[in-house]
């Protein structure tokens, strides 16, 4: 019986705190910003889910430049040097299908749900 | 420094006879590519190769042509990782290992990767540094030379007169010279690409030429499919060769593979030059194609220049690769 008030009351103080923080207690449960990182003429991870309005960034780690070009247009990177990035935000659900301008059998794709 | 040979799976068949009687066989061509790394002379004639060591003193070995040039690739200016750390300094020595040949080349050719970046004071660097070699420069761009405006600079700055995207043609000694770009507009999923305006455009330009005109295509992106899983060949080459398939003698001269290979398809020769800058694995030799990374006192060995030389009178074409060792 004891074991279970302190549940209840374990709950509604989360709740409380859900109640009074609600901007906090989602940012806590969000995963990290999603990246893509260019490693070996390669995207990793080569297909990445994301939410609606997320920002994808790309980051380059070989020693060779890079690009991230959107098969449909919709976004299109400069080329990226070594360890530089690229952010795009998704506000559309899709299937984005990108691949890299200079080395384009490197393929990617986000999808956005 | 030890001779490196790069022997393509499915290449090795390619001289399996001895048609001209001439005692050139598989072996000889095998010799040839294991003589490659250190500087041999690989003589091809009527699409069979010969081949001879390079003594201690090449010039009195070497087969002095009617029309001598230089093949030089992928400088890579600008790059500064740990595969080398000064490619300006290896460039230099690619220029004096070209200003000591025996034979003065007429001209150099310049397959591509002048730049790392397509940066301004890249390719200034490259200009200022091939100069000191005193020779006219013909360039094609290869795909770091046009990585964020579509080539304009690059056209701007080394293909002024030329058409397309920085395509073009001349004659030198009654040869005829070719420069295609096949490093804009690739697709997703594919590999280097010429387009239909230069492949009419290349149609157009031999037609008015004669079967026994030598012809010397050079461009960044092999024109032959090495390794496809690494970009390295071309998608639509096929129709390119079919143009030229009724001449006699036709040399395509790449680069962008950082390492030398050689094939000959008929009357078709196919070689890729070393880079000045840094070396490439060979294919499917690592997880990618990225910089090689091997010991500082090894570099200059795996990078080089190519001395190419014509003698009309044996229908043929000549090759050295030499390292910068």
């Amino acid at each position: 019986m004891k074991k279970t008030l302190a549940t209840v009351l374990t709950v509604l103080s989360l709740s409380t705190v859900l109640l009074l923080h609600p901007a906090r207690a989602i940012s806590e449960d969000k995963p990290a910003a999603p990246e893509v990182k260019i490693d070996n003429f390669t995207f990793g991870p080569m297909e990445l889910t994301v939410p609606v309005n997320s920002t994808v960034t790309w980051v380059n780690k070989d020693d060779i430049p890079h690009t991230v070009v959107a098969t449909d247009g919709a976004f299109k990177s400069r080329a990226l040097d070594t360890d530089q990035k690229f952010s795009f935000k998704f506000e559309k659900a899709g299937t984005y299908t990108y691949y890299c301008s200079v080395h384009p059998k490197m393929l990617g794709k986000i999808v956005v749900q | 420094m030890e001779a490196k040979s790069i022997i393509l799976p499915g290449t090795t068949g390619l001289i399996e006879n001895d048609p001209n009687h001439d005692g050139v066989d598989r072996r000889g061509f095998l010799k040839c590519m294991a003589w490659a790394g250190t500087g041999a002379f690989c003589l091809m004639a009527g699409g069979v190769m010969k081949s001879f060591a390079l003594g201690p003193q090449p010039a009195k070995t070497h087969h002095a042509g009617e029309l001598s040039f230089v093949q030089i690739s992928d400088s890579h200016m600008g790059f500064n990782k740990a595969a080398n750390p000064d490619v300006a300094a290896t460039l230099k020595a690619a220029v004096d290992k070209i200003n000591a040949l025996p034979h003065p080349p007429e001209f150099i050719l310049h397959t591509g990767d002048i730049s790392h970046l397509s940066n301004p004071e890249e390719f200034d660097n490259v200009d200022q540094i091939l100069k000191a070699t005193g020779k006219q420069v013909f360039f094609v761009p290869g795909e770091h030379d046009v990585l964020n405006d579509n080539g304009a600079s690059y056209r701007q700055r080394y293909a002024k007169d030329a058409k397309g995207d920085g395509w073009y043609s001349f004659d030198a000694k009654g040869v005829h010279f070719i420069g295609l770009v096949n490093v804009l507009n690739l697709k997703a999923g594919g590999l280097g690409s010429l387009g239909d305006e230069q492949l009419e455009w290349l149609e157009d330009d031999v037609r008015h030429l004669k079967a026994s005109t030598p012809i010397v295509v050079f461009a960044h992106i092999p024109l032959w499919t090495i390794y496809p899983q690494w970009g390295w060949g071309t998608d639509d080459s096929a129709r390119a060769l079919s143009y030229l398939k009724r001449f006699g003698s036709v040399s395509v001269l790449n680069g962008h593979i950082h390492q030398i290979m050689q094939k000959v398809e008929g009357n078709v020769t196919f070689h890729t030059a070393y880079s000045t800058a840094f070396p490439q694995p060979a294919p499917g030799t690592a997880d990618g194609p990225g910089p090689m990374k091997v010991p500082a006192e090894q570099l200059r060995s795996v990078l080089g220049v190519s001395d190419v030389n014509f003698v009309r009178k044996h229908h043929s074409l000549a090759v050295t690769d030499s390292t910068l060792a």
